[in-house]
């Protein structure tokens, strides 16, 4: 029975298609990789093996442009997608828990609209915006106008799941004399965990690679790594960002790798 | 409780009806403040006549959408026809998010279920492993494609050494390429909200359906996908959306020698036109173009919850 | 009375110390990213007492959306192209140097003095200049490449191999200079011409690529495309075998330059740094360092030989006119915009 129920799950070719889909998206990257290598300064023409844009990157003369740059990004990309998620998480809540209501259809609406306005447009009225309303352009403005488009792109996975999720648990536990916070902390939330980190994993990328609105709405000084590198672009692609990039890589497989132990050990407890 | 438990639950009930307004608040305010003025001020610009070189007059005019629906020639001072440049434009860019939309939706949702299906230890890990590569910045990764599969690049080359094909095939600077860049921009959009709504699937119904001879991909068409539904069509709203206003990976993919919906918009705000009313008009076409998608898909979802 | 005039006397001199300990003053710099070299700025701030900032940006219209859009009045200086000097005082946006202010102004190499976005230079300096016009590679055309028919015309071999620069004024500009035609010109007939002539051309075109026109060219996905010299240059350097050419039509000549903002919170600062960018060692290791050619007088004996002799900085006596891109009239403005979107509907 158990082989049956293993059998179940599988579709032939499912497999090959996840592999084929895994493999155009890390080709690009292999490409990163090694020319993150290359002694010329191109990214086109091989001209030998060489570490120097890795030195270039941790002491070179711009070298701390790009890892401020770096920083800003990763702190703003958390702090964004925390924030979004967590207020995705609440109105999904609201949304799909919440019984009809007049307003639902606008506020679906209201939800998804960073998604549907073009950056650039948000990207202007928004600093316009905040000029006019005296806010100084800095890192807080960048974060406020991530975690507002992030929101939607969080939203979304944490609603498809929700709606997945039978109310038939939360009810019992009600009716077991639970209060709604714990209904929702002991009962909903566990249930909707994939589709929060989903949500979560969503708005996290997308403020690491936004560079649009950022760029309109960042203060002087301030870069993010987008902002860095599309700007080092302008002067001609050199193989530092190749670098970066790669070394960005590195950190993130060795963050999966925690996760998946961690996760891991997790399980067996 | 039966019908319910078929579709694999209810789309919405009322457990939470009390905290409803406590609960949507944040929203209300983080996008009423952030996203809704500035739209509201978008809305008002299209309305006004354009400054020379960016900004607006304050003066009212339907120039902008003039502009978007009228063909005056070429110094503007003929008879007035019907301008189908700007329809044409939303028109290609619509056809082409559709097709990446499908693109995404035929390579996402086998692997997206794929991973549902893993051993529950392993999941998270290749739930990463498909979005690690989005921690590597999008213009980086889109150039690096160009090279990869230029005429005489990688791929070609691979393709005619293991005899494939005889010649390069011609896939840089072609339509191809730019759903292909669409599709590597916002490939983890489709997967991640069908795997979340996969993960939760119970499949004891596909079991039920097979011991009532169903073959697997009857199960699939009828009773899988109905029950992650809402996991599909979220997927897709991700990825057909962003991809009408997207810009960077289809331009430097295919060559920009058309006018995709982001870069008319974009050239008008940053270019040398310099017009914001219809860069704004033309956002506003957008907008109500995607805010009817958008309530069709709401409406079928919620049907399909019923159901 | 005694005990008061000493207090203040010990508070003004606390006062003077602490002012010189921490900055003496701030400049905030709007600019191209990695277009000036961090030493540069490091030492800049260190020898005045002064502490830099830089605010980037990634094209010369965004800089004009975000000025427009409510951030003028937060910098000092900013690095307009030759053609939005002119669009930023049109806007009003730029402050007037006055006369003495500016110490080295003398240092500006002449021909760079009455530039036509800028008669006498009442509020910008040169930066870095250089030329914009069209590599082929060498590998794959290997016919005469004197003329801009390379790109408007092209001979059968090249058709479909040709990638352009995605930016309406320089197009427009060298379509102009092709046929002939002034810039800006409100002549129906001429303007209708330049419609027709880029209609057909775009068939030969295989993309519009601004950031990446060095690499198709080296790699050899084009066999031809428009180019600045600086990345032309670069390109070579690389390994790849193209050439630059210099049309008999005429060029494009571009040139960056530092302009003073109106409102500029530290002007006094701002003027400081543009002296500092007009001495000629500095501008010659700025030079250097970005690999273009620099507008003031004496910096050519401290540029390294190489970029001295290189043939993209060096223009033959054979070609044509180098020429700015102009700033048209807004009538005019309105068709180019129509014959722009008509290239690219």
């Amino acid at each position: 029975m158990a082989q049956a129920g293993e059998d179940i799950k599988k579709y032939p070719g499912f497999m090959g298609i996840t592999i084929f889909c895994l493999l155009i998206l890390y080709a690009p990257l292999i490409v990163v990789m090694v020319y993150s290598f290359n002694e010329s300064k191109s990214i086109t023409e091989w001209q030998g093996l060489s570490l120097k844009w890795y030195v270039d990157v941790f002491v070179g003369p711009e070298s701390a442009k790009f890892k401020e740059a770096a920083l800003n990004s990763f702190s703003i990309a958390i702090t964004a997608a925390i924030a979004a998620t967590i207020i995705a998480t609440s109105a999904a809540t609201g949304m799909l828990r919440g019984g009809a209501f007049k307003g639902r259809g606008l506020s679906f609406a209201l939800i998804n609209l960073p998604l549907i306005v073009p950056e650039i447009v948000t990207a202007v009225a928004t600093l316009i915006f905040f000029s006019a309303i005296g806010f100084e352009r800095g890192y807080l403005t960048i974060l406020v106008a991530h975690i507002a488009f992030c929101i939607p792109f969080a939203y979304m996975p944490i609603a498809a799941r929700m709606q997945g999720i039978e109310d038939t648990y939360e009810q019992a536990a009600l009716d077991l004399y639970a209060t709604k916070a714990q209904a929702f902390k002991r009962v909903l939330l566990p249930l909707l965990m994939p589709g929060v980190i989903s949500g979560f994993i969503l708005a996290f990328i997308i403020s690491l690679d936004d560079f649009i609105i950022t760029n309109f709405v960042k203060g002087a000084g301030i870069e993010t790594l987008p902002t860095a590198i599309f700007g080092a672009v302008k002067q001609g692609i050199k193989p530092n960002i190749m670098a970066i990039s790669t070394m960005l890589l590195g950190v993130s497989i060795v963050m999966v790798t925690v996760s998946y132990f961690v996760g891991k050990s997790d399980q067996k407890k | 409780m039966a019908g319910g438990a078929a579709s694999g639950g209810s789309a919405q009930t009322d457990t939470f009806k009390e905290s409803r307004t406590w609960l949507l608040m944040p929203s209300w305010l983080v996008l009423g403040f952030f996203i809704l003025i500035p739209v509201l001020m978008m809305l008002l610009y299209s309305f006004l006549t354009k400054e020379f070189r960016g900004g607006v007059i304050w003066e009212f005019s339907l120039s902008a959408y003039d502009q978007f629906f009228f063909d005056r020639g070429l110094f503007g001072d003929e008879e007035p026809s019907i301008e189908w440049t700007y329809i044409n434009i939303f028109w290609r860019s619509i056809w082409q998010a559709g097709a990446a939309t499908i693109l995404s939706l035929l390579i996402g949702f086998p692997t997206a279920y794929f991973i549902a299906t893993r051993p529950a230890e392993s999941r998270q890990m290749w739930v990463f492993l498909v979005t690690i590569p989005y921690w590597v910045n999008l213009l980086i990764r889109t150039i690096s494609m160009k090279f990869l599969l230029r005429d005489q690049g990688p791929l070609n080359d691979f393709l005619m050494a293991i005899g494939f094909v005889d010649s390069p095939v011609h896939i840089i600077n072609t339509d191809f390429a730019v759903q292909l860049g669409l599709f590597y921009s916002y490939l983890p959009f489709m997967v991640l909200p069908i795997y979340a709504a996969v993960e939760r699937y119970n499949f004891s119904l596909s079991e039920a359906a097979a011991d009532l001879y169903a073959t697997k991909w009857q199960t699939l068409r009828k009773v899988l996908l109905p029950a992650v539904k809402p996991g599909v069509i979220a997927g897709c709203i991700l990825v057909f959306v962003p991809s009408l206003g997207s810009f960077l990976a289809p331009d430097l993919l295919g060559g920009a020698k058309n006018f995709m919906i982001g870069s008319l918009i974009e050239e008008q705000f940053k270019g040398n036109a310099g017009n914001w009313p219809f860069g704004a008009a033309a956002s506003m076409i957008l907008l109500s173009l995607v805010m009817v998608i958008l309530m069709i898909s709401a409406r079928k979802s919620n049907k399909g919850g019923e159901g | 009375m005694k005990k008061t005039l000493t207090a203040s006397a010990v508070a003004l001199t606390l006062s003077m110390f602490a002012q010189a300990a921490s900055a003496e003053g701030k400049l905030s710099l709007y600019h191209w990213f990695e277009y000036i070299p961090q030493e540069m700025l490091d030492r800049f701030a260190e020898e005045n007492g002064i502490e830099v900032t830089m605010d980037t940006y990634d094209s010369n219209e965004a800089m004009l959306a975000t000025l427009k859009a409510g951030s003028l009045g937060t910098y000092d200086l900013s690095f307009p192209g030759d053609y939005m000097v002119k669009i930023l005082g049109d806007e009003g946006m730029l402050d007037t140097i006055n006369d003495g202010e500016l110490k080295n102004k003398a240092n500006i190499d002449p021909q760079w003095i009455d530039v036509p976005y800028d008669l006498g230079r009442n509020s910008s300096i040169p930066y870095q200049w250089g030329t914009t016009s069209f590599s082929v590679n060498r590998d794959l055309f290997k016919g005469d490449i004197s003329s801009t028919a390379i790109l408007f015309d092209p001979p059968a071999e090249l058709s479909g191999k040709i990638n352009m620069l995605d930016s309406q004024g320089e197009v427009l500009t060298l379509a102009a200079l092709h046929m002939g035609i002034p810039q800006c010109s409100t002549d129906r007939d001429q303007l209708k011409a330049l419609n027709a002539l880029l209609q057909s051309a775009k068939e030969h075109w295989v993309s519009f690529n601004s950031d990446t026109a060095k690499e198709v060219l080296v790699t050899g996905d084009a066999a031809a495309g428009m180019i600045y010299n600086g990345f032309s240059a670069k390109g070579r350097l690389e390994g790849g075998n193209i050439e630059y050419a210099f049309p008999k039509e005429g060029l494009i000549a571009w040139m960056d330059n530092a302009v003073l903002l109106k409102d500029a919170p530290n002007r006094e600062n701002a003027l400081k740094f543009m002296d500092f960018l007009l001495e000629p060692k500095n501008i010659a290791e700025l030079t250097n360092w970005a690999q273009y050619s620099a507008g003031v007088l004496g910096a050519d004996e401290f540029l390294t030989d190489e970029l001295r002799s290189t043939p993209e900085n060096n223009k033959p006596d054979s070609a044509g006119p180098s020429v700015f891109v102009e700033a048209c009239s807004e009538e005019v403005q309105a068709v180019y915009d129509n014959i722009w979107t008509n290239l690219k509907k």
